[in-house]
């Protein structure tokens, strides 16, 4: 996984409450085995007409919006699915940071362990992003997560919580399975003890 | 003395392996569902890492998401990707030596309608699968929530997710439901009330004598949803019918280990005084079979309603509505009863057990689907599917006009051929209602079985309550 530490780039204003992880990745992507390769269809059928022809007023069609690094979305972005083909939609088209009120759980979950901060901010704080996000490829945002700031074109600097493991995981690009696999003699002390006392399951 | 401890604490303090100075936790997975869509680079990643599935025989894996219904699927797919996906899945299976149940299998079918027919999801388990869906098996007051890839290859990898414990929320559902109305009108009443953001960060516990009175499939349907309303998870603590469900099955302890077993399970239930940090709470009695009329779960009104106004929101949502009502092709104001509908389609994981057939076949029985529209069946499992032909009800659909299908997930996510053609509108017992989600320009609205029946006869959204008073 890719290090996340700071990030200046041009954000993408997608207002509309629960962006699903349909409309982000629709299902007929999701048959590959593989994870890369998914940023062409993202957002396929907002993005695209049925003849493969681009819809002009779709945000990431704009000129000033191709290279955006950031969205800043309406409350509840990425609820639905758990396919994990969502967040590797966005990665792999360029996506390294999410700023809305509210993400789904598991959504929210699947970007730390690609690289991708999602970032909860008050409804107030998200509304002044939008706006700057609407100034187009001009207005570009810094996002510090060591920090934990946003920090908008014209300098308002807003904090954001994160948890703390995911935080170091992020910063340090970090395996959690190796993580994990560090522990391997509690776990099988776990398995001893529950195989004694619920031997069914 | 302890505190006062939920259902969810009681199974969280059970699992926990480790905890970590910042409260993150390793928490123990008793049963891993696999699929076929979430699940090859996970195996790939345990492949390149050199690693082995660590509890094979607590894992267990079927195709469902993008398998066709229809028959001959066992010796040939046409679409060359889900034909990929599924032969990838064979192989997985057989190279990591985990529980397995092929197309050719009658036992095959949905994941998480196999998992509780198997007797694999029992009371107090964690269990995880790379689908949003597997709160399902929380019905049996089992922890059981969606991962993504990720997390599957970490549980296939050390049978733990890494885990921050969730708030406890109180769903409870007072009284009795009136005739007519079912566990699905529950669920979707509960995340009309809330919003689908609304369990976001919450383990949810259903309780409350209408959930009391639910069949153990009826409580499956309303545990499948709880990720529509942005839930971890659903839970309803077990009860004497949780006990007898599984009994008996394939999977599930016996003889002594059940008695075992039936004592622990016993000490399931939220404990007297115990803190829920959200409570809402539904009279039973005023629920109404319902339907959606938008683009999102929490779209719901009453049958007896009519197409709301944008306006009538606030905030995004809005411009959310206005979007839905475009994509749906709906004018506000419109009764839902007048909206006619292409298809219907009776099946999925929220839907597709052997009640819900009943269900709607009741309504069906000795009656034709109207002119011009398309029914189809797809059972939950081809087990489910073997008794329905065994009690008559296949024959009713197909008389009826219905489809009568192979097992599968089929048009609820439509990744296998069965999809709506642009525009068309469907009624259908399936549990998202998402833009694209049938199939790129089909129009969703969920209902409950009986519902769907109701509608196929009609050809518009209609009252399932006005045929059974026929039928009386």
């Amino acid at each position: 996984m890719d290090k996340f530490t700071t990030l200046t780039g041009i954000a993408a204003p997608m207002p509309l409450v629960n962006i699903d992880t349909d409309m982000i990745i629709p299902k007929q992507f999701l048959k590959t085995i593989q994870r890369s390769g998914l940023g062409k269809n993202l957002f396929d059928e907002m993005r695209f007409n049925q003849d493969g022809s681009e819809i002009a007023d779709f945000v990431l069609n704009q000129p000033a919006y191709r290279s955006a690094e950031i969205i800043i979305a309406g409350d509840n972005f990425g609820c639905g699915s758990s396919r994990e083909h969502a967040p590797w939609a966005l990665l792999d088209f360029g996506i390294r940071c999410v700023i809305s009120t509210s993400f789904a759980d598991i959504f929210f979950n699947n970007c730390f362990k690609n690289g991708i901060l999602p970032i909860r901010l008050s409804e107030e704080q998200v509304g002044i992003l939008m706006e700057d996000a609407r100034k187009g490829a001009n207005a570009r945002m810094t996002v510090d997560l060591a920090a934990q700031t946003v920090t908008s074109s014209d300098g308002q600097v807003f904090s954001f919580e994160v948890d703390a493991f995911k935080k170091h995981c992020l910063l340090n690009g970090l395996d959690d399975i190796g993580l994990s696999l560090e522990k391997v003699s509690s776990i099988d002390a776990f398995e001893q003890t529950a195989g004694t006392k619920r031997p069914w399951v | 003395m302890t505190a006062p401890r939920t259902l969810y604490d009681k199974i969280w303090d059970d699992h926990v392996v480790h905890t970590s100075e910042d409260g993150t936790c390793l928490l123990y997975i008793d049963r891993h569902l696999v699929h076929e869509v979430t699940s090859p680079q996970a195996f790939e990643g345990l492949r390149m890492a050199g690693r082995k599935v660590r509890a094979p025989e607590k894992t267990i894996a079927v195709p469902d998401h993008n398998v066709p219904t229809t028959e001959g699927r066992d010796t040939h797919i046409d679409n060359e990707e889900s034909r990929i996906q599924v032969e990838a899945l064979d192989k997985n299976a057989k190279d990591f030596g985990i529980n397995y149940y092929p197309v050719s299998d009658i036992r095959q079918g949905i994941v998480h309608i196999v998992g509780p027919e198997q007797g694999w999801t029992l009371p107090g388990m964690t269990v995880v699968c790379g689908d949003s869906h597997t709160a399902t098996h929380g019905a049996f007051g089992a922890l059981a929530h969606g991962i993504g890839t990720s997390e599957v290859e970490h549980v296939l990898a050390t049978q733990t997710l890494i885990q921050k414990k969730s708030m406890n929320m109180k769903v409870e559902i007072t009284g009795k439901l009136r005739p007519g109305v079912t566990a699905k009108d529950i669920t979707l009443s509960v995340i009309g009330a809330t919003g689908t953001a609304g369990g976001t960060g919450y383990v949810i516990e259903y309780c409350g004598e209408a959930i009391r009175d639910l069949s153990m499939e009826g409580r499956m349907t309303v545990c499948n949803m709880a990720i529509e309303g942005g839930a971890r998870a659903g839970l309803i603590a077990p009860d004497e019918k949780t006990f007898a469900y599984v009994t008996g099955r394939p999977h599930a302890p016996k003889g002594e280990q059940l008695d075992a077993a039936i004592a622990y399970w016993k000490t399931l239930f939220t404990d007297e005084g115990a803190h829920f940090d959200k409570v809402v709470v539904l009279k039973g009695e005023e629920i109404e079979p319902v339907v959606t009329w938008g683009t999102s779960p929490e779209d719901v009104l009453g049958i007896s309603g009519v197409v709301p106004h944008p306006e009538s929101f606030t905030g995004g949502k809005i411009e959310a509505a206005r979007r839905s009502l475009d994509y749906m092709g709906l004018e506000p104001g419109t009764p839902l009863k007048d909206i006619k509908i292409d298809a219907v389609f009776i099946g999925s994981c929220t839907n597709g057990r052997i009640e819900d057939l009943r269900a709607a076949a009741e309504v069906l029985k000795g009656k034709k689907i109207a002119p011009g529209v398309r029914g189809m069946v797809v059972p939950g499992s081809g087990l489910v599917r073997a008794q329905a032909e065994a009690e008559g009800l296949a024959q009713i659909f197909l008389d009826a006009g219905f489809e009568w299908r192979l097992a599968g997930c089929s048009m609820c996510l439509a990744m296998n051929p069965d999809q709506l053609a642009p525009g068309e509108r469907c009624a259908a017992t399936s549990n998202r209602n998402f833009e694209g989600r049938q199939g790129r320009g089909g129009r969703t609205h969920l209902l409950s079985p009986g519902m769907a029946a109701a509608a196929a006869v009609t050809g518009y959204l209609t009252d399932v309550r006005e045929l059974m008073a026929e039928t009386v």
